[in-house]
């Protein structure tokens, strides 16, 4: 039986497909939707295809202010993730000092913590503080989630790094700040761009910690959440599938230009 | 920065060093730690300790809180939701089970089989992270409404019989019954199992399996005895990875469920914000992250691997 062995050496492969499907589906039904002409409120059920909401995507009213408000939270999130979180993963491999493993522990607890908890008890200290939530706490709940997967995503690539490197840079008379701007930064810079893409993936896309702390400011995923009961315009998924297509773009460019650059030096 | 922390550079080459070369000063380190600590000692261990307080403080919105240590608001809390806290641990462990068998395919796809369309493959996992998760668990609304392809199917291979009658589904019906809040929360969790998974099974070496193949072990031999065996750090982060967000959800249960499917995570988002029962919320969500804390370490103890990033 030809097929029957066929299948068997490729059922891994089949498997696998059929998951990238699972994944992919909703991504699907995004897209298609998004060029469709719904009847009522919600656009659940497929009517007849139209591009009005690709022609204006800003026709909703609040939906390009909350994408920009999020954007701008996300833009300043990363600037201040990665610069906190690279310090940290610096410290952390190039340095033996007391309270390492407290260090850690308090790195990787925000990871290892369900987002409501941490969401309810930030809003408990807010309030407590009379703090006004807004914009300000979001910012700061943000780069707070975000730092640990800075500082892993760093490390990740400091801890790989030959200090060898280093060494020969100061035996040829570069100072510290030379060294570390001509020779630890720019190996590093891998790790801390995946890390900073992390951290502004996570810090656009959250929602459950800026629901707790966003007082009545409302950023995209707040306002898909808040469409969902309301009903929802086709504009988001124009805007969810731009999403999808700017990023695979973004990371198919970044891949050749890595493959190019690793074919110059071979 | 500098003149405080500069140190004399050794003379001669010494023997090999122990690993972490100690240069410049020992405040260094701190200087480096103290702003992003800073941080998350007042925005996140800070606000823990005040949650433990307000967790055993009793008064009302109006008169104002105070620490009165009333431990009974956990004993209450408990016996008010226990349904919600079995409910979280059964879906997030059946949509982790979900996410080990779906993503592990995957993951060796992309590990061993996939040749150059590796990349593309890799691509096309991580981009859905970039359509807002919230998008994409409304489209499942769309894929699993009553009367549409899906249903019909399921419906036709009489599938809902079966999970009617187990109750995960009702009637002829998915949207608002366990079956699709648990598809959500796997779909949603999934990339955060086959990441850590591709990674661990990428570093296995592929002359393992040709060994094992040497010894006339059969495929299915070899991955029992070799391939899954030294997946185990990517199996153990993939399932605490998928576990714990999951346990804490409550997006897939309130989009996708009904109030029979409400989990801890909606319990404490309405005690949160709508109720505004500050310390009974305070409690639940203690009890949720010592549940998790005490599961996750005794799964670390059991799978015996420390191995965890």
């Amino acid at each position: 039986m030809p097929f029957v062995n066929w299948l068997k050496r490729n059922l891994v492969v089949l498997a696998g497909l059929l998951t990238l499907g699972y994944l992919l589906l909703p991504n699907v039904i995004v897209t298609v939707f998004s060029f469709n002409k719904p009847k009522g409120r919600f656009n659940y059920e497929w009517q007849q295809f139209s591009l009005d909401a690709w022609k204006d995507p800003c026709g909703v009213s609040g939906l390009c202010g909350s994408l920009s408000l999020s954007l701008q939270i996300a833009f300043w999130a990363t600037l201040g993730a990665t610069l906190l979180g690279t310090l940290i993963a610096f410290a952390l491999v190039r340095y033996r000092f007391r309270a390492r493993g407290a260090v850690n522990s308090l790195i990787f607890l925000p990871m290892a913590m369900p987002e409501v908890v941490m969401a309810a008890s930030l809003l408990t200290l807010f309030l407590n503080m009379g703090a006004q939530l807004g914009f300000w706490t979001i910012l700061i709940a943000h780069i707070m989630f975000c730092l640990s997967f800075v500082v892993t995503a760093v490390k990740a690539r400091v801890m790989s790094m030959d200090p060898k490197l280093e060494e020969a840079a100061r035996d040829l008379y570069a100072g510290p700040f030379q060294t570390f701007v001509r020779v630890t930064l720019p190996i590093a810079a891998p790790g801390i761009a995946a890390g900073a893409l992390l951290a502004f993936a996570l810090s656009f896309d959250d929602f459950i910690i800026t629901n707790f702390n966003a007082g009545s400011t409302v950023t995209f995923p707040m306002f898909v959440w808040g469409s969902a009961q309301r009903g929802t315009p086709v504009q988001i998924n124009v805007i969810g599938t731009t999403m999808f297509v700017v990023a695979v773009l973004f990371v198919l460019v970044s891949m050749l230009a890595g493959n190019r650059r690793n074919r110059q030096k071979a | 920065m500098s003149t405080l922390t500069e140190a004399p550079p050794p003379l001669a080459p010494q023997a090999p060093e122990p690993k972490p070369p100690k240069r410049r000063g020992r405040w260094t380190p701190y200087w480096l730690l103290l702003p992003g600590i800073l941080w998350l000692v007042v925005f996140f261990a800070l606000p823990m300790i005040y949650q433990a307080s307000t967790s055993v403080q009793t008064g009302s919105l109006e008169e104002g809180y105070k620490v009165t240590w009333h431990f009974a608001t956990y004993w209450d809390a408990l016996s008010a939701y226990w349904p919600q806290f079995v409910r979280s641990v059964l879906y997030a462990g059946t949509a982790t089970i979900l996410c080990l068998l779906l993503g592990y395919p995957l993951a060796y796809l992309i590990a061993f089989r996939a040749g150059r369309w590796r990349n593309l493959i890799m691509i096309l996992v991580i981009a859905p992270f970039f359509t807002s998760f919230l998008i994409r668990t409304l489209a499942w609304k769309t894929i699993l409404a009553d009367g549409g392809p899906v249903v019909g199917a399921l419906n036709t291979l009489h599938v809902l019989d079966v999970t009617s009658w187990l109750g995960w589904t009702a009637g002829d019906r998915v949207l608002a019954t366990p079956l699709a809040v648990v598809c959500g929360l796997t779909y949603n969790f999934l990339p955060f199992m086959i990441l850590p998974l591709y990674t661990s099974l990428e570093r296995i070496d592929g002359r393992l399996h040709e060994a094992a193949g040497d010894l006339y072990a059969r495929p299915s031999t070899t991955f029992r005895k070799v391939t899954f065996p030294l997946s185990m750090p990517g199996v153990v982060s993939g399932t605490l990875l998928t576990f714990i967000p999951a346990a804490g959800d409550y997006v897939n249960a309130d989009l996708l469920g009904s109030t029979d499917t409400r989990m801890v995570g909606n319990v404490i988002q309405t005690q949160f914000l709508r109720v505004l029962d500050y310390p009974t919320a305070a409690a639940l969500s203690f009890i949720l992250m010592a549940a998790i804390l005490l599961m996750v370490t005794l799964y670390i103890r059991r799978s015996g691997t420390e191995d965890l990033v």
